[in-house]
């Protein structure tokens, strides 16, 4: 069971993970789901209307926007890092939150390092599953580093050019 | 020139007390070179093949005394005692001893530097104009642009890991010193139709093993849709670059592939998609950083007296003058090179005493401006001409006053195999060959304008395909060859060199250069540099010079 860190109240905490991530081979197990795009497509009818939470699992081949009609019934899109220099997923998880208005859980998967924990946090990512054995102790540490941005982002933040307007 | 106020200062802070955890966490062994390497990239440091190296920012070659000078002081206490400025402006010291890095980096933040982002696969240093503020023939200050880029280009959380490194050049001359075609984004500011300013923007330039010239997707962008604007090029090339051959990734294979047609129809479509007033500057902030670009000229007369004794009076300073100061916008005042091309010495490099000597002067000479060029030269931008004797004086006598701008002594190479792990052969002793051929100043001058660009592999740093001669260093069976090219431009009138005939071993590269120019000397029509000559004969006269023993 990969640890789960989720940011909660302007912080990191551990959270306990309802969801199990399922892949394309497996017998799907009861309860809540992380599935693949394709198997989401074939399977998640089914299982959302035996009244269960499914999340979707994007690779970085896919695009978010081919969820755009499903986003008000998934519970959670996992973006999943195939190594972590692959950064088509942060792109995607702006046009999540920015463009496509998904407001639920956008949860960082795969290889996922607490030296990244300050970009995905800005770009909207707003659950981890680490794969460096961070605590969430560290990975706020490691969300926290600067105190000001040079640009507007997923997150709200403040950036300098309007801190100095002000 | 750009100061830091508090907030870019606690920035720098920040980024150094990170960068200093980090490298403590490796020494202590914490973390393995494995994952340390990504960490170390983003702060531009480089494990090459005798002791790290780390690149310097130079944003938009801009200097002061203040910061050359505390390089200097880097160069001597951490280094051998000089740095290497490279064609991206920015300054390479190549014997850094790892423990030290956190401490230079807290010297450099000192003087509103650091190293962010000159390595990795992100948007790097952005460069622009050297003439920049000083030249009659720009629109705008190109560097109030750079400098918006620059910040919002720092730690962009969704542009820290692109498919591959990422470039932008600023110019807002007709003339091109900034090699705008060549870049992964060339911005070249116009006037429009109503008098407003706008970009001109060319995508997917570069050179490497695939060398591009950057096709226009927009003819004319309004200036304050800039950051918007590059937001979408960039997340279309993030989300659809490639990033299965590390050979292919750069924007430029993408542009390529899908047509510069089809490339800006995408980026079109994103940009209208995207929010353009959460991106762009407000006219306060753009007009706040313009503020920090205007340097209090005297009023002088346009013509000195004493300019003009010096130049009759000492033949040596009026061709110094012919060749390395250049007119400037200002009356009485002038642009003067710096010249880091002694024959025989590596072009590029500077001691740590001639970058004392060159802050002082342009702390006295010249507004406290100075500034590098991609040709891996400094400039002082802004001499009064009754200044211009002490001025060579003493840059002669810290061995600057090469006069031999943009001659054929005057040759862009990176550092190659003396130092770099990815080159397959020297550039530097080749450079210094044929730099050596043509000492003589006289006949340097005799020659003219010669533009010898010298890269000892297909990365292509020394820039060599848009040399009018280009130089590139292969290995064959563990030998060093060298492919020459003819003919490219890196300016307004851009273009890439052919291909002159087969690899010649090193000992044979400058004599096949000192044939070619004896070729263009016979050739040559009225007023033609080289390149024209060139352009007009085509390769075959010179190909015949240089193989004819092979015949």
């Amino acid at each position: 069971m990969p640890t789960l860190i989720r940011a909660h109240a302007g912080g990191m905490v551990l959270a306990n993970d309802a969801f199990t991530h399922v892949d394309d081979d497996t017998p799907i197990p009861p309860g809540d789901v992380i599935l693949s795009l394709t198997r989401f497509q074939a399977e998640g009818e089914r299982l959302l209307g035996e009244g269960r939470a499914v999340g979707v699992r994007l690779t970085t081949a896919d695009e978010v926007e081919a969820l755009a009609y499903d986003l008000p019934r998934i519970a959670l899109v996992a973006l999943e890092f195939p190594k972590f220099r692959d950064g088509r997923h942060y792109s995607n998880a702006r046009v999540l939150r920015e463009r496509l208005g998904f407001t639920r859980e956008v949860r960082a998967v795969g290889d996922v390092l607490r030296e990244q924990a300050g970009f995905m946090l800005r770009c909207g990512f707003d659950a981890f599953e680490p794969a460096d054995g961070s605590t969430p102790e560290a990975w706020d540490r490691a969300t926290r580093r600067f105190r000001h941005v040079y640009q507007r982002s997923a997150d709200g933040r403040t950036p300098a050019f309007v801190e100095r307007g002000s | 020139m750009y100061r830091y106020d508090v907030i870019d200062k606690e920035f720098v802070a920040d980024r150094t007390a990170e960068f200093r955890e980090q490298v403590t966490r490796r020494l202590a062994g914490e973390i393995t070179e494995d994952q340390f390497k990504p960490i170390r990239l983003l702060n531009g440091l480089y494990l090459q093949l005798h002791a790290y190296m780390l690149r310097v920012a130079i944003p938009y070659g801009s200097l002061n005394s203040a910061k050359l000078r505390k390089l200097a002081y880097i160069a001597r206490v951490y280094d051998k005692g000089y740095g290497h400025f490279t064609t991206r402006t920015n300054l390479q010291l190549h014997w850094i001893k790892l423990k030290d890095a956190p401490e230079i980096l807290e010297h450099l933040a000192e003087v509103e530097m650091h190293a962010i982002q000159t390595s990795g696969n992100t948007i790097r240093n952005v460069t622009a104009d050297p003439y920049a503020g000083a030249t009659a023939d720009e629109l705008d200050d190109p560097r109030v642009w750079a400098e918006a880029i620059r910040q919002w280009s720092t730690l962009h959380p969704e542009f820290a890991f692109l498919p591959r490194k990422f470039k932008i050049a600023v110019t807002a001359a007709a003339k091109d010193r900034a090699a705008t075609r060549v870049y992964d984004i060339g911005l070249a500011l116009r006037r429009g139709r109503g008098g407003e300013l706008g970009f001109e923007v060319m995508v997917g330039g570069g050179l490497g093993r695939t060398p591009y010239l950057g096709p226009t997707i927009r003819e004319f962008l309004p200036t304050r849709h800039l950051l918007s604007y590059l937001q979408a090029i960039i997340r279309v090339y993030n989300r659809h670059g490639r990033r299965d051959n590390i050979w292919k990734a750069r924007i430029k294979v993408l542009v390529a592939s899908l047509g510069a047609e089809e490339f800006g129809r995408q980026v079109e479509a994103e940009w209208e998609k995207s929010d353009k007033a959460e991106v762009d500057l407000p006219d306060t902030e753009l007009a706040r950083i313009r503020g920090w670009f205007r340097p209090g000229f005297a009023k002088l007369a346009p013509r000195s007296e004493a300019f003009e004794a010096a130049k009759a009076a000492d033949p040596a300073f009026a061709r110094w003058t012919r060749h390395n100061v250049h007119p400037h916008k200002q009356p009485g005042y002038a642009i003067v090179d710096v010249s880091l091309k002694v024959p025989g010495q590596t072009p590029g490099d500077m001691s740590w005493e001639q970058m004392e000597v060159a802050a002082d002067l342009a702390e006295r000479f010249s507004l406290d401006d100075i500034r590098v060029t991609y040709q891996q030269n400094l400039l002082l931008p802004h001499v009064r001409l009754d200044d211009l004797p002490a001025v060579h004086k003493a840059l002669a006598e810290a061995g600057l006053a090469t006069p031999n701008m943009e001659l054929i002594s005057d040759i862009i190479a990176c550092p190659g195999l003396d130092y770099c792990a990815l080159a397959n052969a020297r550039a530097i002793p080749i450079a210094q060959q044929i730099a050596t051929r043509f000492a003589d100043d006289e006949r340097a001058e005799a020659v003219g304008e010669l533009k010898i660009k010298i890269s000892g592999c297909i990365n292509a740093c020394g820039h060599h395909h848009v040399g009018h001669i280009g130089i590139l260093g292969v290995d064959k069976k563990g030998e060093e060859f060298y492919q020459l090219t003819l003919g490219g431009s890196g300016e307004e009138d851009a273009a890439l060199g052919q291909m002159l005939g087969p690899a010649l071993p090193a000992d044979k590269v400058a004599e096949a250069v000192e044939q070619m120019v004896e070729v263009y000397m016979r050739e040559r029509r009225d007023g033609e540099r080289f390149l024209d000559t060139f352009r007009r004969t085509g390769v075959a006269p010179f190909k015949e010079a240089v193989y004819a023993d092979a015949h």
